[in-house]
């Protein structure tokens, strides 16, 4: 097992890892983001508890979202890790006068620093809903389901939630309009004719998820 | 004087010069003034009349990297005014002129910075971490013998023409320096890319880039976050489409190859 452990163990290796698990993750904001949507639907959280109540108990969801805890897992511990091992790489002493902003962009340099506010949402976002609907007893709404809806509303009548979960967002459309495209590159997916497609999907996509998921607690504290 | 701009008025600059005695000295920025300076002349030229006044004076003359001062030996790595290379696109130091400047500006010159690049003296670096990624597979194997026909392998001119862009790389180092993370993938991605295009290269082509990532890693670079410093710094524009090259290169060849190790 030796080579293997060596491939993803060296830089190029555990940036693999970044880029597959990065991407793993967006997958997964498309089906959280669509599951979602239903927080829209004027309902009063029918559809949304039924949603829930399924993806609580679904054997299929339940074994896929262990894949999830490892694909989170990964990104943030090889992440964090990266970071500090390339923070080393400079070494203590920094330029006296640095114009790095002439030749890059900041949140392209500032991707530990967007994760870890994305991270520091993450868990606050499990503990909202998660943790309440998965070890605590929910009341139940009129069809039997959880009702996570009474407590999505709950959450985002609290002005500082609702703050909290925009700047998430905010930071994970930073932390996407550079990783979507950057995952590629990574994988050595570059090409001169799918680059510049792939580079406006990205943009298309962290814009349109992030400004969807920054809605709903926006949506709820002014119009709820 | 043939060539040069009879209207150009000589210059007086303020230089912020990083002196360090030795490798584990503490080093410090020290002020200096330099007068009478052409715009015709070349940033290290303008050096040299620094250190022409320094050893009037009796002081020790600022160490720094030079020799073509042509732009093809890539020794001259000049941190300058927050720039690998000073603030140009497309030139090493030894090409950047003093015309880019204005009389009173105030230049501030450091050396390149990373862990793998000890600073020798002053601003003279050691970049011998470079030539051991090189040693480590930066080469082809070649038979002994009588010299070989001139195009004896035929390779297409794209090919070639692909080959010889990322065969333009001078080992500068300005990627590193430049890289917030000091990787050195773009120097490693150019010869690995280089050698894996041309026929000649592919005897190796798995142990090299198996090879020279490890020595890349062992010498303590960082790991490419895809940031961009490095290809808009690079002073013969090699472009990142090598990095996604070297990492295709290295998931081949590590699911390949013969070696598990
Ligand atoms: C849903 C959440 C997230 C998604 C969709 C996501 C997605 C991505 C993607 C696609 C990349 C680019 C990978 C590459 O350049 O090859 C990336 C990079 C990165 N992510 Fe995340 N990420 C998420 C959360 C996090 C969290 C919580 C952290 C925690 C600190 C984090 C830290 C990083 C870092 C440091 C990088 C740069 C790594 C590198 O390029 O070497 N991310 N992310
Ligand atoms: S890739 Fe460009 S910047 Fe890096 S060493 Fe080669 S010539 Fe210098
Ligand atoms: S001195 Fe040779 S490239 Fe500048």
């Amino acid at each position: 097992m030796s080579w293997i452990t060596k491939t993803f163990s060296s830089s190029i290796g555990r940036k693999i890892i970044m880029a597959v698990t990065g991407l793993f993750l967006c997958s997964f904001l498309v089906v959280h983001l669509v599951g979602n949507l239903q927080l829209f639907k004027a309902d009063n959280g029918v559809a949304f508890n039924a949603y829930s109540e399924f993806m609580g108990h679904n054997p299929l969801i339940r074994t896929l979202e262990i894949v999830l805890v490892l694909g989170f897992g990964f990104h943030i511990y090889e992440g964090l890790a990266l970071a500090a091992k390339n923070r080393a790489a400079r070494g203590n002493q920094g330029y006296v006068v640095d114009h790095i902003e002439q030749n890059s962009s900041w949140h392209s340099r500032s991707m530990a620093l967007l994760g870890s506010i994305v991270l520091f949402f993450l868990i606050v976002h499990l503990y909202n809903f998660f943790g309440s609907l998965r070890f605590t007893d929910v009341p139940r709404d009129a069809n039997g389901n959880e009702d996570a809806y009474a407590l999505v509303l709950a959450a985002f009548k609290n002005p500082f939630y609702v703050v909290l979960y925009v700047i998430g967002q905010v930071a994970l459309l930073y932390h996407l309009l550079h990783g979507f495209s950057s995952a590629f590159q990574t994988l050595g997916l570059t090409h001169r004719k799918y680059t510049p497609a792939i580079k406006f999907i990205g943009y298309g996509f962290s814009i349109i998820v992030c400004a969807a998921f920054a809605a709903m607690p926006i949506y709820f504290f002014f119009f709820k | 004087m043939a060539g040069s701009n009879p209207n150009a008025k000589p210059m007086n600059l303020t230089l912020k010069v990083w002196r360090q005695k030795n490798r584990n000295a503490q080093g410090s920025i020290v002020d200096y003034q330099v007068k009478d300076i052409s715009p015709d002349m070349s940033f290290l030229e303008m050096l040299d009349v620094l250190n022409e006044d320094l050893l009037r004076q009796g002081e020790e003359p600022v160490a720094f990297d030079h020799d073509c001062r042509e732009g093809i030996c890539g020794s001259c790595n000049l941190f300058i005014n927050g720039r690998a290379h000073g603030p140009e696109p497309g030139t090493t130091t030894c090409q950047l002129h003093m015309r880019k400047f204005n009389d009173g500006d105030t230049i501030t010159i450091e050396p390149w910075r990373a862990n793998a690049f000890p600073v020798n003296k002053d601003l003279s670096v050691d970049r011998s971490a470079f030539d051991r990624i090189i040693q480590a597979g930066g080469y082809i194997s070649v038979n002994t013998g009588g010299t070989p026909d001139a195009n004896e392998i035929p390779i297409p001119k794209e090919i070639a023409d692909r080959a010889f862009e990322a065969a333009t790389c001078i080992a500068c180092g300005a990627c590193v320096a430049s890289c917030k993370n000091a990787s050195a993938m773009l120097f490693v991605s150019a010869k690995v890319s280089q050698l894996a295009l041309l026929p000649q290269g592919h005897v190796e082509r798995k142990s090299r880039v198996e090879n020279m990532v490890a020595q890349m890693d062992k010498e303590g670079f960082g790991a490419c976050t895809n940031i961009g410093s490095c290809a808009a710094e690079c002073p013969v524009g090699i472009s990142l489409e090598n990095i996604a090259i070297l990492n295709r290169e290295f998931l081949a060849a590590k699911a390949t190859s013969n070696n598990l190790a």
